[in-house]
């Protein structure tokens, strides 16, 4: 009798399929040894960039990145969709200005004064927490972000406050104007003056919090979590005790959070209502979506991604090397086999050459002469009195990207693929470049679209079945 | 000694009384069978022993002593374990990590020793993963090798269903319930998993309480079958008295002159 159940077939399917593309080896490299690049490439960066902006840009990243991470615990693991997340880094950088500033004439040590915050922050996580003992899904989200906008809120209002037996209004969180004037971090007697010197200590944090989570997440609290996200009933009949870990799960997003929070008030050198807003939630969201729910290094540069390519978007330099980088991996991605590649390739050259002849003879007037090296022969460069032709043509890019992605029959696909690549490049070069403001926006959109399309489940996600 | 007992049990779902006064024993080392046509509250019993919902009348007594107000967790913790009808792995885990979940009540380590991981913390996750291992060893070679780091949503139906086996051992129960645990598989699998249930009993000693509609199935590994209807008990006995019994004829078939005509 032949041996049963030893279908190796499927085995070699599953590991086929994980080790294909180009995407899914540069997760598989990443997710094995990704700690190590990213401490390499993040304690580079503050000597390449070498300015104050720049290391306030990696401040930021890094600050998203520890946010992240927290908000995978919640999100990730537990699976409840907490949308008052932030409420918890406003309570943390709150916490740390009232305990370091001359708001109430309080220098308490930053250790001590960040251990408080913690413990209080957990304690106060795992009351609000509750309610995710017995609400999911949308209904959780809903109450939760009722948390965050009582916060915001309270941040507000908590200006002129009148207890008994005080006299006169008392003001705790100054209102919209915030409070000002927090000192900077000292730990273990070293003061933390620099911008430089955050951002290192965040560094060992994210790192920090990168391998615990990492540890948690292999033990039978993080099984338990997964499990729970699963499927709630199954798990509780599996002597799981599926309210208190999603609590516990919600508080220690919610520590993770206001620990982030007391760096941000230290940086910062003061805290302000409109630090604390539901962009800010979306955008930690964006990070940890774009990641992959539930993959710890996907958190962090998913966190890298969404803060760093807005300030790279800032300088036609930085957008032309990410416009042209996304179309050639595009390309590269898309267009197979090679042959097709070279076709479409020297399709938009051609259609390129044709055009520029075509416009230089007919309406001399509209172009304006020769421009950069590399695209002489073929793109056009139209006269700023041609603006609102560059308009027209932006629009009829869109009507033919779109028809390029409709269609599905190769013969017709690839002309209409060439067409919209040359428009694309056309209007890129003599638009978007010119306008980096709207460019940012629209770039930064296209390209989380594009990634998202390409990976589902987030950069490092694992894919996830629901019924089979 | 009677390891599961259900005293007077009622349970309404609303205007419908879908438990109605069940009493019932399940002495250790036993194999009972519950049987009765769809909708006749089988599940339901299930439902209300493992604590997903509260009786609204009787008692359920394990090893003697109530469990009628206990969480689902704890019930489970105690020592009744259970399979579902419909199957509930956790699909996009792992083969051992759905067993290993099951093991976390025998666990010790918290979460700050997790975080941090200490040499403890790592000691017993591997304990938990080795255990799982052993246990998915009871089938074979179906779960074991390079099925431990598969994701569980690649598995076959038959092999789910044997994984949701695995997982309500791993919890350490003394009792097993088994909700169909031969629906949707064919005949040999069928043959395969009723000489796979008196195994449970035999090899490992657990007692067992089991859903199934496959009469081959209940013929071959009952020590005792009761069978319901309306929520009512109409008959208990060995098969033979059972199957012979004529309210259950009746129940499943309808009165006899509804056949002749």
């Amino acid at each position: 009798m032949a041996e049963i159940g030893t279908d190796r077939w499927v085995d070699e399917v599953e590991r086929r399929r994980s080790e294909s593309g180009a995407l899914g080896r540069l997760g598989q490299i990443l997710s094995r040894r990704w700690l190590a690049v990213f401490v390499v490439v993040a304690l580079v960066y503050p000597f390449v960039v070498g300015g104050d902006f720049g290391i306030r840009v990696g401040v930021n990243a890094l600050l998203l990145a520890l946010l992240a991470l927290g908000l995978n615990v919640v999100v990730g693991y537990a699976g409840l969709l907490d949308l008052g997340y932030v409420a918890y880094y406003g309570l943390g950088a709150y916490g740390y200005a009232f305990l370091s500033s001359d708001q109430f004439g309080i220098h308490a040590p930053t250790l001590l004064v960040v251990a408080i915050v913690a413990i209080v922050v957990f304690l106060v996580g795992a009351l609000l927490g509750q309610p995710a003992r017995r609400l999911v899904g949308d209904y959780l989200a809903i109450l939760t972000l009722f948390f965050l906008q009582a916060f915001i809120e309270l941040a507000l209002n908590l200006d002129r406050l009148q207890l008994p037996f005080v006299d006169g209004p008392l003001s705790i969180t100054g209102g919209p104007n915030g409070i000002s004037g927090v000192s900077p971090m000292e730990i273990l007697g070293f003061r933390l003056g620099q911008v430089r010197d955050y951002y290192f200590l965040l560094l060992v944090l994210v790192v920090a919090v990168a391998v615990g989570l990492g540890n948690l997440e292999r033990s039978r609290t993080g099984i338990a979590w997964r499990a729970i996200r699963e499927d709630t009933l199954a798990a509780e009949q599996m002597t799981i005790p599926t309210g208190a870990l999603k609590v516990i799960a919600y508080a220690t997003g919610a520590t993770i959070a206001a620990v982030s929070g007391t760096i941000f008030a230290a940086v910062q050198l003061g805290v302000f209502p409109q630090n604390f807003t539901v962009a800010l939630l979306i955008v930690v969201y964006a990070a940890l979506i774009l990641g992959g729910e539930g993959s710890i290094a996907g958190a962090v540069l998913g966190a890298l991604i969404i803060a760093m390519v807005p300030e790279l978007l800032r300088t036609p330099t930085g957008a032309r090397f990410l416009f042209y980088g996304g179309l050639f991996v595009g390309s590269v991605a898309l267009l197979r086999p090679w042959r097709r590649l070279a076709w479409v390739a020297g399709g938009v050259m051609a259609v390129g050459v044709v055009a520029k002849v075509i416009v230089m003879t007919l309406w001399p007037a509209v172009a304006a002469g020769e421009g950069g090296g590399l695209f002489d022969r073929w793109l056009i460069r139209f006269d700023p009195s041609a603006v609102t032709l560059v308009n027209v043509l932006f629009v009829v890019m869109i009507v033919l990207v779109l028809a390029a992605i409709a269609l599905r029959a190769p013969w017709r696909r690839d002309p209409l693929i060439v067409l919209a690549a040359y428009t694309l490049v056309l209007v890129w070069e003599n638009r978007l470049v010119e306008t980096p403001s709207i460019t940012r926006q629209l770039l930064f959109g296209a390209l989380l679209v594009v990634l998202m399309a390409v990976r589902p489940y987030g950069l490092l996600g694992r894919r996830r079945v629901e019924v089979v | 000694m009677a390891v599961l007992e259900l005293r007077g049990l009622t349970k309404r779902f609303g205007g419908l009384l879908v438990v109605d006064g069940l009493d019932l024993v399940v002495r250790e080392g036993e194999i009972v069978s519950l049987i009765g046509p769809n909708g006749a509250g089988k599940t339901t019993v299930f439902n209300l022993i493992s604590g997903i919902f509260p009786p609204d009348d009787g008692d359920i007594l394990l090893e003697g002593s109530s469990i009628v107000r206990l969480a689902g967790h704890e019930i489970a913790a105690r020592g009744v374990a259970r399979t579902f009808q419909t199957l509930r792995v956790f699909l996009n885990m792992t083969v051992a990590e759905n067993v290993v979940v099951a093991e976390y009540a025998r666990g010790r380590v918290g979460i700050l020793r997790s975080i941090l991981g200490t040499p403890a913390a790592r000691r017993e996750a591997r304990q938990l993963r080795a255990d799982a291992e052993q246990r998915l060893g009871f089938f074979g070679k179906r779960l074991v090798g390079y099925r431990f780091d598969q994701p569980a949503y690649s598995l076959s139906y038959a092999n789910r269903r044997r994984l949701e086996i695995a997982r309500a051992m791993a919890t350490g129960a003394r009792m097993l319930l088994l909700d169909e645990p031969a629906a949707g598989m064919n005949p040999a699998e069928t043959h395969e998993i009723s000489r796979l249930i008196g195994r449970l009993r035999d090899d490992l000693g657990y007692t067992i309480l089991v859903i199934e509609h496959d009469m081959h199935v209940v013929e071959g590994i009952s020590d005792r079958v009761a069978a319901l209807d309306h929520g009512v008990k109409i008959a208990e006995g060995s098969f033979e008295e059972v199957a012979s019994d004529p309210a259950v004829v009746e129940a499943y078939l309808g009165k006899g002159d509804a056949i002749a005509k």
